[in-house]
């Protein structure tokens, strides 16, 4: 049975397409069978952070308006052969997308992949609003930081009105991922902790992504963080939050890199 | 702001979230899908109309929840020119 989850946030750069890529690899990493939409038209990027940007060819406005066959504009990853690309247009808008074109899309996928994971746009318009509307479940990215809540609990109530689980009277499911969490400035009261956006937005935790320099050397190399970097504090985290994400009831604790005297001292970054 | 960090010992956090507290319960009246707050909201403003020319942004209607009771809040900016036709009430000073 599919899984169709829309990763969002309202916000822009909040980690929704980082967050993507590292969940469909975790998941495809464990032997599912994922494929990674990016539904933002115009201004693509997932498949820059997965490191695929000059093997697109056709991509979801061409599938959606039925051009070619989805099989056409499937991407396979070279590194986990279970995940797959579908790429957004990068010369077109988000009015080119129909809302039909994507229900055939998005029920072909279903047929094919265990995980259907949709990289929405930011904002709150049309394309962000076409990426939600035939999930599942979604991941709501948000920062420990005032305008990031504030556009995760605007995203919450579009999840609750404007998803086909929505508007047939189905309760459609939330989760939160924290990202680019700092454990010792929330400690010392500079960052809102996990208990205050807990609080504040009442969805369920999905997972803590520590806030890591891995992050951005992993899309520098074109890898999602779990596979760049296997062993590092973000990939530990999304690797946690992927399993959750498959039943498994997984402690939740802060992934850390290991920080030691000659670490602090002679660098900032311990492996 | 002296005063604040004083009271706070420098932490922001506490700020943060009391201002998000605040801010999204009157944006959850106002956007959320509760068909209710905005329901009403309508039927008050039509109300209003018959009797005063009011700009439908300056009235603000929204529920604050409290520990044992519900403040349902109708907030109604009306011009001076309108106000002046209402007469004096004690504490109301009309320019």
């Amino acid at each position: 049975m599919a899984e169709v989850l829309v990763v969002t946030s309202g916000k822009g750069g909040v980690g929704k397409t980082t967050s993507t890529a590292a969940l469909g690899a975790a998941l495809a990493q464990s032997g599912q069978n994922v494929v990674v939409v990016d539904f933002d038209v115009g201004l693509r990027n997932l498949d820059l952070v997965m490191g695929a940007e000059r093997r697109v060819v056709y991509d979801l406005i061409n599938v959606a308006n039925g051009d070619v066959k989805l099989q056409q504009a499937l991407i396979r990853d070279k590194r986990v052969d279970t995940l797959y690309l579908l790429a957004a247009s990068q010369t077109r808008d988000k009015d080119a997308l129909s809302e039909e074109g994507v229900r055939r899309c998005i029920s072909e996928l279903r047929g094919r992949f265990d995980w259907v994971i949709c990289d929405s746009p930011a904002g709150i318009e049309r394309g962000a609003t076409l990426a939600m509307r035939f999930a599942d479940l979604a991941v709501v990215v948000t920062n420990p930081e005032v305008s990031s809540v504030r556009d995760s609990d605007r995203i919450i109530g579009l999840l609750d009105s404007k998803t086909m689980k929505a508007a047939s009277g189905e309760r459609m499911e939330k989760l939160l991922l924290l990202t680019r969490y700092d454990k010792i400035r929330a400690g010392r009261g500079d960052m809102l902790s996990i208990d205050d956006v807990l609080e504040i937005l009442s969805i369920p935790l999905l997972g803590i992504i520590p806030e890591s320099e891995e992050v951005l050397r992993a899309s520098n190399v074109g890898a999602p963080v779990t596979i760049a970097n296997a062993q590092s504090a973000p990939a530990r985290a999304y690797m946690d939050a992927a399993r959750r994400l498959q039943g498994e009831s997984v402690p939740m604790i802060i992934p850390s890199t290991r920080q030691t005297l000659l670490t602090r001292l002679f660098g900032r970054r311990a492996a | 702001m002296k005063l604040f960090r004083l009271l706070t010992g420098r932490r922001s956090a506490p700020l943060a979230r009391e201002r998000l507290q605040i801010l999204l319960t009157h944006e959850r009246a106002t956007t959320g899908p509760s068909g209710l707050i905005s329901a009403l909201r309508e039927d008050i403003l039509r109300v209003i109309a018959k009797h005063i020319d009011v700009a439908p942004e300056k009235v603000e209607v929204t529920v604050r929840n409290g520990e044992e009771v519900a403040v349902l809040e109708i907030d109604v900016e009306i011009p001076q020119s309108a106000a002046r036709g209402m007469g004096r009430t004690p504490g109301w000073a009309v320019a």
